[in-house]
């Protein structure tokens, strides 16, 4: 089942940055790669839930501002010998506006 | 059509080779690897441990069978290549197994030289080199009783003692007067000796051997002076030979070993070769970092991102036996354009002896006490100036004014000794980290074990017991590369910026040709400082390459909550500053209010979005942002002075607000504080600041470089001065010769210790052009950085969608 909500223009999130959309039951961060890519994942770090969408984005990777854990934008998957996961929506661009899944 | 690499040789220094390559380009190449041996890659150098029965097998396999699989490398295990040939490009395995290549990677590694004499192709003769030798010389441990080894050399000691630890009886036969000649000078030599036979070792010094007796097993050895002894066993350590009868016989030139030039390739391009088979530069290595640096630079060249050199290795060298600290490195016995420095204390078996040329550290031997061996390494690495540091050379790093840590001795450590504080990570699983895991770099153990990663006091310990762990193989880059996402140290990167007049990140990369798309946090967040800092007119801030306290202008807390602190002039303020913060406490409903160390007020617990509200209410007091988030001036702590104080001598409180005025909102490499005290009892503590002033009946005292938080340091005085206008003056040019020096997120105290003192007296004391100069660019940079950022985000419009969400969606 797919659940597809608009969330924005592409320019509102800047590039290498993040912007959040509230859900009623937690946060999703929505990222913006220096490529113009876009993903989206729950705004929490596997490690200590530290918000994702505060971090620093780098190729398709944010480092979360807690502890610098490495987070894959694609999977959602700790990088490097680090170990845990956050949910991925997916998330595509357009005419210039975001949408995203929320499944 | 992927290009094929076949590398020969299932070794460290090759397998080291393959690994950085996938790491850096992953999808290149098609890779197929021989080796001799019937097992995966495993950590030659712990085989004296596994000998010695302080580790397994398991222990020090460092790439499985498995690992080959999951990284779709091909291997050939125990299938020795025959065959090169370079015409139509192929090699062959004594099985007739053969591979094409496109490009051949030769890390034949070395094999032990056996001395030719009569008897030595008898049973129970071995070498000490591989997996097979050390099964020999355990079955022997469990089947006879007397073990001779030839050759007192590192290798040699080792397994003497090795099985030494089994109970067997063993005598170590030596040609020189002196044990491991290449890494001891004669004093030190004689000392591990007499602690050795302590230990139960025999040794028969300057003794050749002429022949080794026995009926088929050995029984003895006769030595060239007629003498004899009884032996079940003889293992031959007495030196290493270059494996490079495959590269000869298919043409390629050799000498001592397979010559390779600086980005290791041999006389055929498409051909290199690393490890202990080659030959750089007329140098042949034995030993594990350097060949790790050759890897790297291999790895570079085959991923064609070749801006890698690879430009010789100063070694150094730690003996693996269990009680005996011994370390040397670099030119430990010195010639007639040297001087020693010499420490030598027979009763507790201490010994340390450095020497020294043109005031740079060339080579150490130590004794009994190895723990400062890791500092003097990197002292002669890095090439540094010890002058200002003479006088403690010699009692090591722990002496220059570091209460911290750096005073334990990490061997002498039990395994539930908690080594990093931050993240509570013992001794023990440091240890179990690098033998388990086959790390070598300080930069994989932070990684697995997140020991030293947080606040990095802990490092020196860290580095301690990978260097205890792996022997003297454990590597120390030589000039530390910015991150891992360029070669290029933080010196080269500001110089290029400078003269390349870059003045954004996105450049800098481009010209430095950076290995990854757009960089990581760590070069990011340097990067955007250093153009901002040498281009103050030009460059433009980039807020994503900034950390996330410093783009939103306020501390993120750990549960992602932010904290308001604002600024209090030299630590003073009014009961109207002081009803406005209690009314924006009240208003948002803040619970906690806190006194900061650096005399100001902080308000915790704030949601994002409100926090331009918060400020805006603040900018109306008169308020602004006191930086308490940032790589920044934070604070100027003052005492009342002489304004109340009978002990006062001059006006602190308003000097301080005048250094503030000043200073405020200017970016650093890390945070930077300052103190201004009344007198010489030293009440705002100025001593451990970055900058700090006492107040003397005749003028100012200006103090540098101290820290009161991870490292306590107390600062160095730099200079006295008679007027207000003086400090200031002083005051700026040393914040900016900092700011324009120092690597991002390096302290001043660290840095004070690095670059030396008299380098910073010299510019802002002496210099009086030059202090002018850093003082007036200061001052020109602090027009443009001295705005409000709470204002101009409270009211400017500036960057609205850093506190917004962009959407609530009822789902």
């Amino acid at each position: 089942m797919s659940n597809w909500i608009e969330v924005g223009q592409l320019e509102e999130i800047p590039q290498q940055g993040a912007r959040v959309v509230k859900t009623n039951d937690f946060n999703i961060a929505v990222f913006r790669t220096v490529n113009d890519e876009v993903f989206a994942v729950k705004d929490e770090c596997p490690h200590k839930q530290g918000q994702l969408s505060q971090g620093i984005v780098h190729d398709k990777k944010v480092t979360c501002p807690l502890h610098n854990w490495t987070i894959s934008l694609e999977s959602g998957e700790a990088l490097g010998p680090d170990e845990g996961c956050t949910n991925v929506f997916i998330a595509k661009v357009e005419g210039g506006m975001v949408t995203i899944d929320l499944g | 059509m992927k290009e094929k690499l076949v590398m020969i040789g299932n070794g460290m220094a090759g397998m080291r080779t393959i690994e950085e390559l996938l790491k850096i380009a992953p999808d290149m190449y098609d890779i197929t690897v021989f080796g001799d041996e019937p097992y995966g890659n495993y950590n030659r150098i712990l085989l004296s441990p596994v000998l010695a029965g302080e580790k397994t097998i398991d222990d020090i396999m460092l790439n499985t069978i498995e690992w080959y699989e999951e990284n779709n490398v091909k291997l050939h295990a125990g299938k020795r290549v025959t065959e090169i040939n370079r015409i139509s490009r192929t090699v062959t395995s004594e099985d007739g197994t053969v591979e094409d290549y496109d490009r051949l990677l030769i890390a034949t590694g070395s094999q032990p030289f056996i001395i030719p004499v009569p008897g030595h192709d008898k049973e129970g003769v071995i070498a000490f080199r591989d997996i097979k030798d050390v099964d020999t010389m355990l079955d022997a441990t469990r089947n006879y009783q007397h073990a001779t080894v030839i050759g007192g050399g590192l290798l040699g000691l080792e397994a003497a003692n090795g099985m030494m630890q089994h109970g067997m009886k063993v005598t170590v036969v030596h040609l020189g007067d002196t044990l491991m000649e290449r890494q001891m000078d004669t004093v030190s030599g004689k000392m591990l000796k007499n602690s050795l036979e302590e230990k139960g070792m025999d040794f028969r010094m300057e003794a050749q051997t002429a022949e080794i007796s026995g009926n088929g097993r050995v029984t003895g050895i006769k030595f060239a002076d007629g003498t004899s002894i009884d032996t079940d066993l003889v293992v031959m350590a007495v030196g290493i030979r270059p494996n490079m009868q495959l590269a000869q016989q298919s043409g390629l030139h050799c000498e001592r070993g397979i010559v390779v030039n600086d980005t290791m390739q041999t006389y055929d391009p498409r051909i290199y070769s690393v490890g202990e088979c080659v030959q750089h530069r007329g140098n042949t290595y034995g030993l594990v970092a350097p060949l790790f640096e050759m890897a790297k630079v291999c790895a570079n060249h085959l991923a064609q991102m070749g801006i890698g050199l690879y430009e010789g290795s100063v070694t150094s060298t730690k003996l693996k036996v269990t009680g005996i600290d011994l370390f040397s490195a670099g030119d430990f016995i010195g010639d007639n354009n040297t001087e020693e420095m010499v420490m030598q204390d027979a009763t507790s078996g201490l010994y340390k002896k450095l020497v020294l040329k043109n005031n740079q550290l060339i080579g150490a031997v130590l004794y009994g006490d190895t723990k400062e061996g890791a500092w003097y390494f990197q002292l002669m690495r890095s090439g540094q100036d010890i002058s200002d540091i003479r006088d403690k050379l010699l009692f090591g790093e722990s002496h220059l004014g570091d209460s911290g840590h750096g005073g334990d001795h990490v061997a002498a450590m039990s395994d539930d000794a908690e080594i990093c504080g931050c993240n509570g990570i013992c001794k023990g699983d440091i240890v179990q980290a690098i033998t388990k895991k086959g790390l070598f770099t300080l930069d994989e153990v932070r990684a697995h074990t997140k020991a030293s990663a947080s606040c990095g006091s802990c490092t020196g310990l860290v580095e301690q017991i990978l260097e205890s762990t792996l022997g003297s193989d454990y590597e120390t880059p030589e000039s530390k590369p910015m991150c891992k996402c360029t070669d290029h140290s933080h010196e080269q990167v500001r110089e290029a910026i400078r003269k390349q007049h870059l003045t954004s990140i996105k450049d800098v990369r481009r010209a430095l040709n950076w290995k990854t798309v757009d960089g990581c946090p760590s070069c990011r967040m340097s990067l955007n400082y250093y153009v901002q800092s040498a281009w103050h007119n030009e460059a433009q801030d980039d807020p994503q390459s900034r950390f996330i306290n410093e783009r939103a202008h306020a501390n993120i807390q750990k549960n992602g909550k932010y904290s308001v602190i604002p600024r209090m002039w030299g630590g003073m303020t009014t009961p109207d500053e002081l009803r406005a913060i209690a009314n924006v406490a009240e208003k948002y409903e803040i619970k906690d209010v806190h006194l900061t160390g650096g005399q100001r007020i902080g308000l915790y617990g704030v949601e994002k979005e409100v926090l331009p509200e918060i400020w805006k209410d603040l900018n109306a007091a008169g308020m602004v942002s006191g930086h308490a988030y940032g790589k920044a001036l934070r604070t100027v702590k003052t005492c009342v002075g002489k304004q109340w104080c009978r002990f006062g001598t001059q006006d602190s409180t308003a000097l301080g607000i005048k250094l503030e005025e000043m200073t405020w909102a200017s970016w650093m490499p890390h945070k930077f504080k300052l103190a201004v005290s009344g007198c010489p009892r030293n009440c705002a503590e100025a001593t451990i600041k970055d900058f700090g002033v006492v107040c003397v009946d005749s003028g100012y005292e200006l103090h540098i470089g101290g820290n009161g938080g991870i490292k306590v340091r107390a600062t160095d005085l730099l200079c006295n001065v008679a007027t207000e206008a003086e400090v200031m003056e002083y005051c700026g040019a040393f914040i900016q010769f900092y700011r324009e020096d120092a690597h991002y997120l390096e302290r001043t105290a660290p840095w004070v210790e690095r670059v030396g003192f008299s380098r910073i007296e010299e510019t802002v004391v002496k210099d009086e052009a030059k202090r002018k100069h850093y003082y007036e660019r200061f001052l020109e940079a602090q027009k443009i950085a001295q705005v409000d950022p709470w204002q101009e985000r409270a009211t400017g419009g500036v960057a609205p969608h850093e506190f917004a969400s962009i959407k609530i969606a009822n789902v």
